[in-house]
C-alpha cells in the first residue's frame, strides 16, 4: 500500500477480496501459508498497537514458518522476509491476510531458496 | 579515567545513551565502545541495571555513555522498556537528560529498526544513527547509502560492525561533532509534549520507512537462509521439543559433573582455611566467630559458586546465540495452559541456580501480572542451596539400588524432587491465575532473532556481572545472618553439668524448642527444629546446623559423612521424607524475599510469598509424613 492510491480504492479492493474468499486470519494460516496483510484491526488498542510495532502493518508480506506442538499454538511468522515474530493464535486473528498480488516484492510463495527479487 | 577526575578538571561529562531495539547489537557496542571500564547501578526503586561507561572521544570530550534496554518502541510495555522512555524523555528520577542520543539499528532488519528513530527523531534531541551489523548485511549483498539516508533523514549516520570495532572511531568522530555544535548541557531538562503515538501514528511511520528505504537501499541483501534451516530442525514440532529436553538435560548434567572439582578445591580451601585459624588461634570467642561462624558459613555458600556460574554459562550462551527465545516459543503453549507467558520459561530456568537472578530476569515480561506470578513461583524451582540437604537425607535413607533394569534409586528420588517443585510451581501459577491474579491472557508477540555464534566476551562479562552479584550477596547479607546466627547458637553458654549439646541451651535452642511442638505434627523433632532456625536465612545453612546440633566437629566433609550416619540410626524414613517436602517448598532464603520486595516494589508480595509457601510446605511435609507413617515407614 503506497498510500497514493486512497483509501476508498483500499476498502474496494478488500471488499473484493473478501468477496472472492480470498482472505483469512493470519491464525488460520498453516505453515508454508504466505500472504500479504490488508488490516490489521483489534478491539484492544494495545494488541493493535503491539502488531503494529512487531511489523505486522498493512502491506507486508508475511509467510508462517512453524506452529508450536501443542495445538498449533503460537505461531512463528516471518515478515517481509526480514524478521521473524511468534505470536498466539488469539493475536494473529486480528491480522487479515489476502493473496500475494504479483508486485516486484512479493515473496515467491513455495522455496526459501531464491532471493528477492530487485 | 575516573569521573572524579573528571570532576576535578572542571568538566561535567556529556551523556550519550545507546538506545536500540533488541537483538541490533547495541550491548555489544557497548562494549567495544568503554571496553571493561563499565560501572552497573541499579535504577532507584527498580532492579533494572543500569549500565554506563566513561571514555574519552578522539576530540578529547569526556563522555558518559548509558546503555538502555532494548525497546521496539517508546511506548514501553515492559519495567525494562519504561526505563528508556523515561530516560529519553527526562523523566528518570535522578537521571538528567541525555546530551545526545545514538540509536543503534540492525543493518539487516532496518524495514523495523528505523520505526524506532523515526520515533526518536520526533524528540527533536542531538541524534545519531548507527547502521549496525553492516558486515552481515554487506555480505548479503545488501547495499545501503548512507549519505541518502542521513540526508534524508537530516541527521548523521555511520555504520558499524560492532563485533570487531569497526566503524567505532567513525561514530566517536560524529559524537565530537556534535559535542562541539551543541556543549554538553542545552539547558533542556526535559522533553515534555511527547504522546505516545497512536496505531495511525504507527502505520505511518511504517510508510515513512518504506519510503525512506526506498532513497537510500541501493541494493537489497538476500534473505537470511541458515536460520530458516536452523529452524526447520529446532522448531519442529517433534523434533524442537525433544532438542530442548536434551539440552536441558546437558545442561543439569553438566551442573553437577564439571562443578565437581571446582566445588572440592574450594571446599579443601576452606577446610584448610579452618585448620590454620584453629592451629594459630588463641581459644576465645573470636576464634569461634571467625572458624564456627564465618568460615564455615562463608564456605559453605560460596561452594555453590561454580554450579552457579555453569548454569549460567548456559544459559548466556543459549540467550546470546538466540536460542532461548526458541525455547520460549516451544514452551509457550504449555506455560499458557496455566496462564503464564512462554517467556517466563528464562527467569524459571534461571532459578535453577538461583531465584535471585531468575527473579531478576523476570522484568523481560512485559504484562505487570505475568510478571508477578513468574516471580512468586521462582523460588519452587530447585535451587542449587537446597541440594546439600537433598544430598544428605538422600545419602542417608534412599538405598543405592537400581530399580527398573539399571536407573539409580537416589537419583530417581533427586528427579522426583525436582519435578515436585516443578509441578508444584505450575499448579500454584494455575491457581494465582484464576483468583488472586486474575486478569486477561496476555498476548505473546516475541521477535525470534537470527542464530549467530554467542560473542565470547558478551558471555564472559555476563558471567563476571553474575559471580559479582553472588559475591557481594554473601559479603552483605550472608554474612551478617551469619554473624547473628552464630550470636544465636552461642549465647548464652550452656550450664554447668550439661547433658544436651550446647546449642540445646542456646537462644536458636530455646527458639527451636519453642517451634517443636508446631513442628511435631510434622514429624520433625527438636534437632530439626533448631537447625531450622538458622536455615531460614539460608537454606544451605541447615547442614551446618545439624551438624552442631548433633554435635559433630571437623571440617565439612567429615561432618557430612557423620551425620549421613547419625541420621539415619536416628530418624524414622517418615521423618526424612517430610523434611525433604518442607524443603521443596519452604521459603528458607532471606535474599529471595529482599529480591521480590525490591522487583514488586512492596513488602506485601514479599510476605504473601512467604506465607504462601510456608502453608505449602507445612502441608506437603504433613501428607507426606501421615502417608510414609501408614505405609509403615515410622
Amino acid at each position: 500500500m503506497d498510500g497514493h492510491g486512497g483509501r476508498e480504492r483500499q476498502l474496494f479492493e478488500l471488499g473484493r477480496l473478501v468477496k472472492a474468499g480470498l482472505t483469512q486470519p493470519l491464525g488460520l494460516m498453516r505453515p508454508g501459508g504466505v500472504g500479504r496483510i490488508l488490516a490489521v484491526r483489534s478491539g484492544e488498542g494495545d494488541v493493535e498497537r503491539g502488531l503494529l510495532e512487531m511489523g505486522f502493518v498493512e502491506g507486508a508480506c508475511v509467510e508462517v514458518l512453524h506452529h508450536g506442538f501443542l495445538g498449533r499454538d503460537p505461531l512463528a511468522v516471518r515478515i517481509n522476509q526480514a524478521m521473524t515474530v511468534a505470536l498466539r493464535r488469539g493475536e494473529a486473528n486480528a491480522v487479515l491476510v489476502g493473496p500475494l498480488l504479483n508486485r516486484a516484492t512479493d515473496v515467491e510463495p513455495t522455496t526459501d531458496q531464491e532471493s528477492r527479487p530487485s | 579515567m575516573t569521573a572524579g577526575t573528571l570532576a576535578a578538571e572542571g568538566f561535567r561529562p556529556a551523556r550519550i545513551a545507546l538506545v536500540g531495539p533488541p537483538n541490533s547489537g547495541k550491548t555489544t557496542l557497548f562494549n567495544t565502545l568503554t571496553g571493561g571500564r563499565q560501572k552497573t547501578a541499579n535504577y532507584p526503586g527498580v532492579t533494572v541495571e543500569r549500565k554506563s561507561g566513561l571514555l574519552k572521544t578522539p576530540g578529547g570530550h569526556p563522555v558518559e555513555v548509558l546503555d538502555l534496554p532494548g525497546s521496539y518502541s517508546l511506548r514501553a510495555r515492559s519495567p525494562d522498556e519504561a526505563i528508556t522512555r523515561d530516560v529519553v524523555l527526562g523523566r528518570q528520577a535522578r537521571e538528567t537528560l541525555p546530551d545526545a542520543l545514538v540509536c543503534v539499528t540492525d543493518a539487516t532488519n532496518l524495514g523495523q529498526h528505523l520505526r524506532l528513530l523515526l520515533e526518536l527523531r520526533q524528540l527533536g534531541r542531538p541524534l545519531i544513527l548507527v547502521l549496525n551489523m553492516m558486515d552481515i548485511a554487506q555480505k548479503r549483498g545488501c547495499q545501503i547509502s548512507t549519505e541518502a539516508l542521513s540526508r534524508q533523514l537530516g541527521i548523521p549516520v555511520v555504520t558499524t560492525v560492532a563485533m570487531r570495532k569497526h566503524g567505532v572511531r567513525d561514530l566517536l568522530g560524529q559524537i565530537d561533532a556534535l559535542l562541539n555544535q551543541a556543549p554538553a548541557g542545552d539547558g533542556v531538562t526535559a522533553i515534555s509534549d511527547w504522546v505516545e503515538p497512536s496505531p495511525d501514528a504507527i502505520r505511518a511511520h511504517h510508510r515513512e520507512v518504506e519510503r525512506l528505504l526506498q532513497e537510500a537501499v541501493v541494493r537489497e541483501g538476500a534473505p537470511e537462509h541458515l536460520t530458516r534451516q536452523l529452524d526447520r530442525v529446532l522448531l519442529h514440532p517433534v523434533a524442537g521439543p525433544l532438542i530442548l529436553l536434551a539440552l536441558l538435560f546437558l545442561m543439569f548434567q553438566a551442573v553437577f559433573s564439571w562443578a565437581e572439582a571446582p566445588m572440592d578445591w574450594i571446599d579443601g580451601g576452606m577446610a584448610g582455611l579452618q585448620q590454620w585459624l584453629s592451629a594459630h588461634m588463641e581459644e576465645s570467642l573470636l576464634k569461634s566467630l571467625l572458624v564456627d561462624g564465618i568460615v564455615a558459613g562463608v564456605g559453605g555458600v560460596v561452594i555453590f559458586l561454580p554450579q552457579i556460574l555453569i548454569l549460567f554459562l548456559f544459559i548466556l550462551l543459549l540467550e546470546d546465540s538466540g536460542y532461548m527465545t526458541r525455547a520460549a516459543f516451544l514452551m509457550d503453549r504449555l506455560m499458557s495452559a496455566v496462564g503464564l507467558n512462554g517467556r517466563a520459561f528464562i527467569p524459571l530456568l534461571s532459578s535453577f541456580a538461583c531465584a535471585v537472578p531468575g527473579i531478576m530476569a523476570a522484568r523481560t515480561i512485559a504484562h505487570p501480572l505475568d510478571r508477578l506470578v513468574t516471580i512468586l513461583i521462582a523460588p519452587l524451582m530447585t535451587c542449587s542451596a537446597r541440594l546439600p540437604v537433598y544430598v544428605l537425607l538422600i545419602a542417608a535413607f534412599v538405598p543405592a539400588t537400581t530399580v527398573w533394569g539399571g536407573i539409580g534409586l537416589q537419583g530417581l528420588v533427586m528427579f522426583g524432587l525436582y519435578a515436585t517443585g516443578i509441578v508444584g510451581a505450575l499448579a500454584v501459577a494455575g491457581v494465582l491465575r484464576l483468583t488472586l491474579l486474575r486478569g486477561d491472557r496476555q498476548p505473546l508477540l516475541m521477535e525470534l532473532p537470527s542464530y549467530k555464534w554467542p560473542n565470547p566476551a558478551n558471555v564472559l562479562l555476563g558471567l563476571w556481572e553474575r559471580a559479582k552479584i553472588f559475591m557481594r550477596r554473601i559479603g552483605t547479607i550472608i554474612l551478617s545472618v551469619l554473624v547473628i546466627l552464630w550470636f544465636l547458637s552461642t549465647f548464652p553458654a550452656a550450664p554447668e553439668g550439661a547433658t544436651e549439646p550446647a546449642i540445646y541451651y542456646s537462644f536458636a535452642g530455646l527458639i527451636g524448642r519453642t517451634l517443636e511442638p508446631l513442628l511435631a505434627p510434622i514429624g520433625f523433632n527438636w534437632q530439626i527444629a533448631i537447625a531450622l532456625v538458622p536455615g531460614l536465612a539460608a537454606r544451605e545453612v541447615a547442614v551446618a546446623a545439624l551438624g552442631t546440633v548433633y554435635a559433630l566437629s571437623g571440617d565439612e566433609g567429615a561432618v557430612t559423612e557423620a551425620l549421613t550416619t547419625t541420621l539415619a540410626q536416628s530418624w524414622t524414613l517418615a521423618t526424612a521424607l517430610s523434611l525433604l517436602a518442607w524443603y521443596v517448598f519452604a521459603p528458607q532464603c532471606l535474599a529471595t524475599l529482599a529480591a521480590v520486595r525490591r522487583e514488586t516494589n512492596s513488602w506485601r508480595w514479599a510476605a504473601f510469598m512467604f506465607v504462601y509457601l510456608m502453608t505449602l510446605a507445612y502441608l506437603a511435609a504433613f501428607v507426606t509424613y501421615r502417608v510414609a507413617l501408614a505405609l509403615g515407614g515410622g
